[in-house]
């Protein structure tokens, strides 16, 4: 079973959740395609892992999972005051910083 | 192998789709479809640990978590088309198929040499071995993990929580509220009017119609309105309706003649225009 295909899968969708980032406008969805990305990257960590027969990288797949659980909560939180004082999860619209 | 060539091309498409749903919550159940794909190609290269948790902890906890929001935030929350920048999104998607195939093209002429396998490191089990690692030379890295999990939740606690700045309103502040908003703005004190239940439409996005015919906003909720689902409920209709069922009491459908056609029969093969109904 050649890694190859797994690491070609992988960066096909590391790229569509970058592209996803630069056009949508929903902060979820771009949230989401940060999610996809690092899905991503787990997968090759679990290719490469496979390939040189030991388990780092499989323990670096598990802390990616811990810190994308734990950033995907202050995300979100984020979002949601954004919401909250504003009535719109845009990125668009919280430009408040800029002027 | 074969999994995997079935998987593949599932969830190219279905992250393809995150790129494309108009609506937030089919891009969350399309990156479902992803994360289950991926829990698969896990358990395909000897990660069972990583299989179980890539199913509980995203699937599971992390997608669950986005769909709350979704909810909360309001599912017609939904992108604008407008673009900011000019030409930003059409950039974007060639500067990414760009990266797309640099990336694709260097993985693809790597060679990785033999793969070596994990029978020999899964010996003793998988999820032994990885604890083996974990609390040995990740120890540090583990340790650090349980900060970082103690400030994301305090920090979403100190986020998510909002100070009441006024006392409540009780049932009772409410009444005097309304007393008060009809001494001063004349609004009406009592409940709203409830949806039209109507001989062919009984269902809430029906608004009730006035007397003059006109529909009344305030019977159909807010939500619906916002969601654009509101049905319309023309007065013409009422009239249509009394004609096919005859009724003698009505002037409009004695001094009326035509055919009368069966009450759930199509208003339109009456070959009557629109509009006609008003002159009469």
């Amino acid at each position: 079973m050649s890694a190859t295909p797994f690491l070609v899968l992988s960066a096909i969708l590391f790229t569509i959740g970058c592209v996803g980032v630069l056009t949508r406008r929903n902060a979820i969805v771009v949230f989401m395609c940060v999610e996809l990305m690092l899905n991503a990257s787990n997968l090759a960590l679990v290719t490469f892992s496979r390939v040189n027969g030991n388990l780092d990288g499989q323990v670096a797949a598990f802390f990616v999972m811990v810190v994308a659980a734990a950033e995907v909560v202050v995300g979100l939180a984020i979002i949601m005051t954004i919401f909250r004082t504003r009535r719109s999860a845009s990125v668009d619209d919280a430009s408040l910083l800029k002027y | 192998m074969i999994a995997f060539w079935i998987l593949s091309p599932i969830m190219v498409a279905a992250a393809l789709g995150i790129l494309f749903a108009r609506k937030a919550v089919h891009a969350a159940l399309l990156l479902a479809v992803v994360m289950v794909g991926l829990a698969v190609l896990y358990a395909l290269q000897d990660a069972p640990f990583l299989f179980a948790v890539q199913i509980i902890v995203y699937t599971g906890a992390i997608l669950m978590l986005f769909l709350f929001v979704l909810m909360l935030v309001g599912v017609d929350a939904s992108d604008s088309v407008v673009e900011t920048i000019k030409g930003q999104r059409l950039m974007a998607t060639v500067v990414g198929l760009l990266f797309g195939a640099v990336v694709v093209l260097g993985v693809a002429q790597v060679s990785l040499g033999a793969v070596t396998g994990l029978a020999e490191a899964n010996a003793d089990g998988n999820v032994p071995g990885l604890a083996q690692l974990l609390f040995s030379r990740y120890v540090f890295a583990f340790e650090a993990t349980s900060a970082l999990l103690i400030t994301a939740a305090v920090g979403a606690m100190v986020l998510a929580h909002r100070e009441r700045l006024s006392p409540k309103q009780t049932q009772a502040d409410l009444a005097a509220q309304r007393m008060r908003d009809y001494a001063s703005k004349g609004l009406h004190p009592g409940p709203l009017p409830s949806p039209g239940v109507f001989a062919r439409h009984n269902a809430v996005d029906t608004p009730a119609l006035l007397p003059d015919g006109t529909p009344a906003e305030a019977s159909v909720s807010r939500v619906l309105s916002a969601r654009g689902a509101v049905r319309s409920a023309p007065a013409t209709d009422v009239d249509r309706l009394t004609d096919s069922m005859g009724d003698g009491t009505s002037n409009r459908a004695v001094t009326r003649s035509g055919p009368r056609g069966p009450i759930d029969g199509d208003p339109s093969d009456r070959a009557r225009p629109e509009g006609t109904e008003d002159q009469a």
